[in-house]
């Protein structure tokens, strides 16, 4: 029983560190493929308006509520001190450092990650990545890389119009309809939000996340088996990991960058 | 042997072919040759994991014949095709083709091979995202820097000679399957390949596009001077534009040769294949336990 357990336990740690490494090579194969797009950038703009573009919606729209939502709760909170006039450094620091790069990254996995995977899981159920191999054309430079790089530009990109359309939505809420004073808005924000390490380490972040969600979401695909329940389960595992790795890199990233 | 030397473009043709070409470029010129083997499988062993796919085989692929790779459904057929196109490795034993060993070669080698390779799929594996003119355009696109006028007459002449010129503005959801088969078809001869597989191209088809189908996949063969390498479980089609057929059964090689032959032979297997039995060396229930087991009866009752 004992000895079938270990067995057991062997086995997936097995599985998992060879995935962990098959992974990895897949990767770096892809990053040494990438140069061979420099001569094709028509590949990733393509890419870039279907999953940056189409993503321009539901990043604007969580963006606006988020930074509404942050004006109303921080001047609640701030009332209480008296520190209400801090409202636009507090919406405008929430955001940059971590709601913009935090959600957006969420978001992102939710409506690009998941259609990359089931786009790479399908292409292959449908035997068209094979097609391609046989065409003497590489699907890891051909599909993969020009997706990846288009994620990696489009999660900060993203996440700095979340963050900018956030800090309107506190504006909004806080100025124009509570009555915050504009001046103290803007110029708290203005005087306590450093460009370098505010602003900059949010969207070396957001750069983080676009590396990891797109590659996350691209791998699951490529190695789902060509079956519906898999590819289903491949999209299923593409929000689940991505999601955890988000959380899990904002921890390591912001002790990193904001500790002293 | 006798060969029927094409007229075709010298700069995709070996230095061979093309002392031959010179020699002979008079049309379609019937002379005497010798002509080495375009595919080459010797001693071929493949397996997943424990299970035995391949075992022992041992094939040559002429140059400019059709050759039929039949079987039952899980005989190996496919297999085979994917080892000629290096997609994945033997076990042991070697494919060559134009006589460079398939798994040996890295991946760069592998890919400028595989431009003189064309493959059909099974379900035709179009991009669903293009067009049926892009898609039959992308292997140019991919490959060549041609201006965009050549790759339009190039794709509708591939197109014409599918006869499908007039849908080349649909998508793949807009045509039936023996249309996307066609189209695949087009696609799959889009650089003139040397060698063209085909995997199960008369699968679901109706017995039109079927026959439209194997008089293409002969006629192409024939106006490329490329070599077909025809998998397929379809005996009538087959037999009907092969030059060699080979039977493969559990992995190994039952029996090869002409149509002909293959009609007449009385290996069972063949005859069981051929002639459509229901039973024979391929036993029509699954292998296990008897009906009469399952339902608890006795043995004989």
């Amino acid at each position: 029983m004992m000895g079938r357990m270990l067995e057991r336990l062997g086995v997936w740690v097995r599985e998992h560190v060879e995935g962990v490494g098959y992974a990895t090579r897949t990767f770096f194969y892809m990053l040494g493929v990438s140069p061979g797009l420099l001569r094709r950038p028509r590949l990733i703009i393509e890419q870039l308006h279907f999953i940056g573009n189409y993503s321009m919606v539901i990043i604007t729209l969580s963006g606006l509520f988020v930074g509404m939502v942050l004006g109303l709760q921080g001047y609640y909170t701030l009332n209480k001190y008296g520190a209400e006039q801090s409202l636009g450094l507090l919406v405008a620091l929430g955001l940059t450092r971590e709601l913009g790069p935090v959600i957006t990254a969420l978001l992102f996995a939710g409506r690009a990650g998941t259609s990359l995977t089931a786009e790479i899981g399908l292409m292959k159920a449908g035997e068209q990545l094979s097609a391609m191999e046989m065409m003497a054309v590489n699907p890891v430079q051909r599909v993969l890389a020009p997706r990846f790089w288009a994620g990696v530009i489009a999660v900060p990109v993203l996440a700095s119009i979340f963050s900018a359309v956030g800090i309107f939505g506190g504006y909004l809420v806080g100025v124009q309809l509570i009555g915050v004073d504009e001046g103290a808005f803007w110029s708290q924000m203005q005087g306590g939000v450093d460009i370098w390490k505010d602003v900059f380490n949010g969207f070396a972040k957001s750069i983080v996340f676009g590396v990891a969600i797109t590659f996350i979401s691209l791998y699951q695909g490529y190695e789902a088996r060509p079956t519906p329940e898999d590819v289903a389960g491949a999209t299923t595992r593409t929000v689940v990991i991505s999601s955890l790795m988000i959380w899990w890199l904002d921890f390591m990233l912001t002790a990193l960058m904001f500790s002293k | 042997m006798l060969y029927y030397l094409p007229l075709v473009s010298l700069s995709r043709r070996s230095s061979q072919q093309r002392l031959a070409f010179l020699h002979y470029n008079t049309g379609f010129k019937k002379v005497s040759v010798v002509v080495p083997n375009l595919v080459e499988i010797r001693d071929l062993h493949f397996s997943y994991g424990k299970r035995s796919i391949l075992s022992g085989l041992q094939m040559d692929f002429p140059r400019g014949k059709v050759v039929a790779v039949m079987g039952g459904s899980g005989s190996g057929k496919t297999t085979v095709l994917r080892l000629i196109g290096g997609q994945i490795r033997p076990s042991k034993g070697h494919v060559s083709v134009d006589g460079q060993i398939v798994h040996k070669l890295k991946t760069d080698d592998l890919y400028l091979l595989r431009r003189k390779m064309g493959m059909l799929f099974q379900h035709g594996a179009l991009f669903t995202d293009l067009s049926v003119y892009e898609n039959v355009a992308f292997p140019l696109r991919e490959h060549t820097d041609l201006p965009e006028e050549l790759i339009r007459d190039l794709v509708l002449m591939k197109l014409h000679a599918v006869g499908l010129r007039n849908a080349a503005k649909l998508k793949p959801g807009e045509i039936s399957g023996g249309m996307a088969r066609r189209v695949a078809l087009a696609r799959s001869i889009a650089l003139d390949p040397q060698l063209i597989m085909y995997d199960e191209p008369f699968a679901g088809l109706d017995p039109i596009s079927m026959g439209v189908t194997a008089n293409l996949i002969r006629n192409l063969n024939d106006a490329l001077g490329s070599t077909t390498i025809l998998v397929s479980h379809d005996v009538k089609e087959s037999f009907h534009i092969a030059d060699h057929v080979y039977f493969l059964s559990q992995g190994k090689i039952v029996a090869h040769g002409t149509p002909d032959e293959m009609m007449a032979s009385s290996d069972p297997y063949v005859k069981q294949f051929v002639h459509a039995e229901a039973d024979g060396p391929v036993p029509f229930h699954y292998p296990g336990k008897s009906l009469a087991a399952d339902l608890g009866l006795k043995e004989g009752a």
